[in-house]
């Protein structure tokens, strides 16, 4: 019998060993990652622990990007932690203020993982790799910290699920639209431990960045990770860019999936998520009207250049509704700095957005946008939970970037074809 | 393990149980003061150590945060009990010793209040208060091996031969 793509990714991590769905398995890593708010506990537990030294100080990633720039002492302490175990051991992969972007955007931007890599991260959207054909997944802080010691996890290897998406893309539909209206079918336990392998025509012509939009969000069903299979879109994506040696793999014609989906997206419309659960999810239309008081377009989620370029597009010679606040994180340096060059940034500020160096911030209700008693926000990035943006009684509606910035010009869910049909 | 339950529903979250504004600090004692905080925030403050929470479907979804299970644990919470949890939740407790047990049909019966009665080792529960009895299957051998030694550090450097 055939194997999937993931099946074949994690055999070749884990030598000698079964990797039948529901097996569990010690798997080899290729790289690993922690962040600001997860690796000071991973650090924590690696020295209490007696480790003292790192697996291979080239094979991790800290990145301070959730709470930076620091917000507060205590922020600033957990960063000076990250710091300081990061000379310690010398990892090279090790940003600052002013060179960091939001970690799921920025390792791949930097070739630091890649199409057949097992990668970790103790971050819960560490799923997002899998848009280069990659297996990736959240772990926690103490994985992360035996990871540092030894380069290995423990997996239960997952079963797949098959998702084939035909037809064409309509104007205003993206991989954010994609995932949403997923999420919405099979619900956010609808994946629970499985890999999520998106395929079909219509992934075959998204970009890199609609598909790292839609892997990214596999955890919001549940998910272990997202992938998608590597052809020439993930080739052009890391053809000079890739700091190792990538692994082209795809499923067999008979590899097993434990269930299957085949949906024409033709006619979607632009999707929206209302609170309190990223399943949600329903057409903009239904949401016409509902008043904003912020906007957010940004993130691991929709913080890259093509996620700007579709904002601007709208905001270009308009201004946002004087009751809306805007609120634009490009997701790196390198983003920050194309969007500026292509006159996005200029676009933003004309449109009375406040644009932000990268973090994580306001996603998470960490800094940078926090919401007050009974405000509501119309966001790009991921997770819309009760209380996720700030006080427990604000909402968080989730969207793609065009529906963001269609809504922030009228203070209300528009859809984009109001002021551009 | 004996102890009251504290019963919540489907799809707990991680930002219900330890908000993000909660996370400048790792410290456990502290985590622990704000454990629930985002659904029952008279929980920390009434909840009593050996309490068991019980929850329906996909306990823990969400964040990656370890500061969940370490708040849960931290406020005295003896072991959690639901339909099914999300996934690095529940890898997150395995590996720092915080007893976790998949059972649907107790989960299913058990409220707030209720008296709980969890044998690991034999695999039962005994709802005292409701007077019946449910079975869950024994862990894998790889993750009896991590609980065993207490946890997945402790595992990893007895591997290691440390």
């Amino acid at each position: 019998m055939g194997a999937t793509i993931t099946e074949k990714i994690l055999a070749a991590h884990c030598e000698g060993q079964d990797v039948t769905p529901g097996a569990y398995v010690m798997a080899k890593v290729d790289f690993c990652l922690g962040n600001d708010i997860t690796a000071p506990i991973a650090i924590e537990q690696f020295e209490k622990s007696g480790f003292e030294e790192v697996f291979d100080r080239s094979r991790i990633a800290l990145v301070p990007d959730h709470f930076t720039p620091n917000k507060d002492i205590k922020t600033a302490t957990l960063c000076k932690q990250l710091r300081r175990f990061a000379r310690k051991h010398d990892i090279e992969h090790y940003w600052e203020v002013g060179r960091v972007g939001i970690e799921h955007a920025l390792l791949p931007e930097q070739g630091l993982v890649g199409p057949g890599d097992l990668v970790v991260g103790a971050d819960s959207h560490t799923c997002t790799y899998g848009a280069l054909g990659a297996v990736s997944t959240g772990v926690g802080s103490t994985d992360l910290a035996a990871c540092f010691a030894t380069g290995e996890v423990w997996l239960r290897s997952p079963e797949s699920m098959k998702f084939t998406f035909r037809g064409r893309l309509p104007r205003w539909v993206g991989g954010k639209d994609l995932i949403l209206y997923t999420i919405g079918r099979i619900g956010v336990d609808g994946a629970l431990y499985r890999a999520m392998e998106f395929c079909g025509p219509v992934i075959e012509t998204l970009s890199m960045d609609g598909r790292l939009t839609m892997c990214n969000m596999a955890i919001e069903a549940g998910g272990m990770s997202g992938i998608v299979p590597p052809d020439e879109v993930t080739r052009d994506y890391c053809e000079g860019r890739l700091k190792r040696e990538a692994r082209y793999l795809r499923s067999d014609e008979d590899a097993k999936y434990v269930e299957t989906y085949d949906w024409d997206v033709s006619e979607l419309s632009p999707q929206v998520a209302a609170p309190f659960l990223p399943s949600n999810a329903a057409p903009v239309e239904e949401f016409k009207g509902v008043e904003i008081d912020q906007v957010v377009i940004g993130s691991c989620t929709n913080g890259r250049i093509s996620d700007l370029r579709e904002a601007a597009r709208i905001l270009e010679g308009r201004t946002a509704a004087p009751s809306v606040r805007v609120i634009v994180l490009p997701a790196t340096r390198r983003i920050y700095r194309q969007a500026l060059d292509e006159g996005l940034i200029a676009t933003f500020i004309e449109a009375e957005a406040a644009v932000s160096t990268p973090t994580c911030g306001p996603c998470l209700g960490g800094h940078m946008g926090v919401l007050a008693a009974g405000e509501r926000a119309l966001t790009t990035t991921n997770r819309n939970f009760r209380g996720r943006m700030g006080h427990q009684t604000s909402e968080v509606y989730l969207c793609g970037p065009a529906v963001a910035a269609a809504s922030a010009v009228t203070g209300r869910i528009t859809h984009p074809d109001e002021l551009e049909g | 393990m004996k102890g009251k339950c504290w019963k919540f529903g489907d799809d707990v979250n991680t930002d219900e149980i330890i908000p993000a504004r909660y996370l400048n600090v790792t410290d456990a004692a502290e985590l622990g003061a704000h454990c629930m905080e985002g659904v029952a925030p008279e929980f920390a403050a009434t909840a009593r150590a050996g309490d068991i929470i019980v929850a329906d479907k996909n306990f823990g979804c969400g964040s990656s945060r370890e500061h969940a299970p370490i708040a849960i644990k931290a406020a005295g919470i003896q072991c959690v009990v639901a339909k099914s949890f999300a996934r690095i939740f529940f890898r997150n407790a395995i590996n720092i010793g915080l007893p976790i047990v998949e059972c649907p049909e107790a989960a299913g019966d058990a409220a707030t209040g209720d008296l709980l009665e969890v044998a690991l080792a034999q695999g039962a529960i005994t709802n005292r208060t409701k007077g019946k009895r449910y079975s869950f299957p024994p862990f894998s051998s790889a993750l009896q091996a991590i609980i065993n030694a207490g946890g997945l550090l402790p595992y990893t450097r007895r591997r290691r031969g440390a």
